[in-house]
């Protein structure tokens, strides 16, 4: 491969960057309106209910029921307290179960 | 403010390290396939740090597409992240610019949710630093061990650990949302519209997740204002009489 590619990466680190570095430095030290900054506030669980859904269900495109069970045994653990980690490898866990029986 | 530093932020951080394991293992070995070199592939990972748009990028290189089209691609795919970057701003301890510009290097999907999820009141920036050189470290070193030895992983392990960072998700948000109603609200609304978006391919996956978490954030803050009105117009009826 040739020059193009580091051309196209460092386009694609610039344009990645950008908008990951203005709102944090702009807005430093600022006070915003309070609804402006509610709407902000609310961003965390909104952004990871649509990290969530619909994608987990695809998590192996063709075997939708991997991810049922992933999201119930997922929401199940975390449900009763289980944590981020056990959670996470709990789930891992239920799941080379179910990819080892069928 | 929060009292977790740098070690707590690495011991968060090695959940997202675990969930880019297997994406960046299989990052690495379609680099490969698609005819990139060991260097190359690394150099993407270190430079952009954006699965997504560097999955797409692959496939681009591969069908031959114009490189600023590929430029111009990833930056809608990763625009969502001037939404968190400016939500996260309310949960970080003022600090000088500089250090915030090379933090903002690190915000990714992930690294985002552990941080912007992380307890009551400001988060402080050696925690930050300490979640994002984990998820960082994790997504660079296994890239390039994705294309030395490529996909050597048990399938069924591979096929196990892809649920990895959707668990941690799950796993940030369900305790949240015990007991609050505005953050299953807030959830539930995103997840639904973003649901639609996909299923009704009206908007490609970058743009949905923005337009639907945006979309959630202000129609429940929409709600809860108008209701916190009615509760203090009230509770002043009531002073009044």
């Amino acid at each position: 491969m040739s020059s193009w590619y580091w051309w196209m990466i460092l386009g694609m680190a610039a344009v990645t960057y950008i908008p990951r570095a203005i709102p944090l430095t702009f807005l430093e030290g600022r006070e915003l309106p309070p609804a402006v900054s509610g709407v902000l506030r609310n961003i965390p669980y909104a952004v990871l209910g649509a990290l969530i859904f619909p994608a987990i269900l695809y998590a192996q495109e063709t075997d939708l029921l991997f991810g049922v069970i992933g999201t119930i045994a997922a929401l199940a653990i975390a449900w009763l307290g289980g944590g981020v980690m056990g959670t996470v490898l709990g789930t891992i866990a239920v799941l080379a179960v179910y990819s080892l029986l069928v | 403010m929060q009292q977790d530093g740098f070690k707590a932020g690495l011991k968060s951080g090695s959940m997202i390290a675990i969930g880019y394991f297997p994406i960046a293992l299989t990052f690495g070995l379609l680099a490969k396939t698609t005819g990139l070199s060991i260097i190359e592939a690394v150099g993407m990972s270190i430079f952009v740090f954006a699965g997504a748009s560097q999955y797409i990028a692959l496939s681009l290189i591969a069908g031959k597409v114009d490189p600023l089209v590929i430029v111009l691609n990833t930056f809608i795919v990763n625009i969502r992240h001037f939404l968190m970057t400016a939500s996260l701003n309310e949960k970080m301890q003022p600090e000088t610019r500089w250090k915030k510009a090379v933090y903002a290097f690190g915000v990714t999907d992930e690294t985002f949710s552990v941080i912007s999820t992380h307890g009551e009141g400001r988060v402080r920036t050696s925690y930050a630093a300490g979640v994002i050189i984990m998820a960082y470290g994790s997504w660079v070193i296994f890239t390039g061990v994705g294309h030395v030895i490529g996909a050597n992983l048990p399938l069924f392990l591979q096929a196990a650990m892809s649920i990895a960072l959707y668990a941690m998700f799950v796993a940030l948000l369900v305790p949240s949302m015990k007991g609050n109603r505005k953050v299953v609200m807030l959830a539930l609304t995103a997840a639904a519209l973003n649901g639609f978006f996909f299923w009704t391919g009206l908007l490609s996956t970058g743009w949905a997740i923005m337009v639907s978490t945006l979309a959630s954030a202000i129609f429940v803050e929409i709600i809860y204002s108008r209701r916190g009105a009615v509760i203090r117009r009230a509770a002043g009826g009531r002073e009044g009489a």
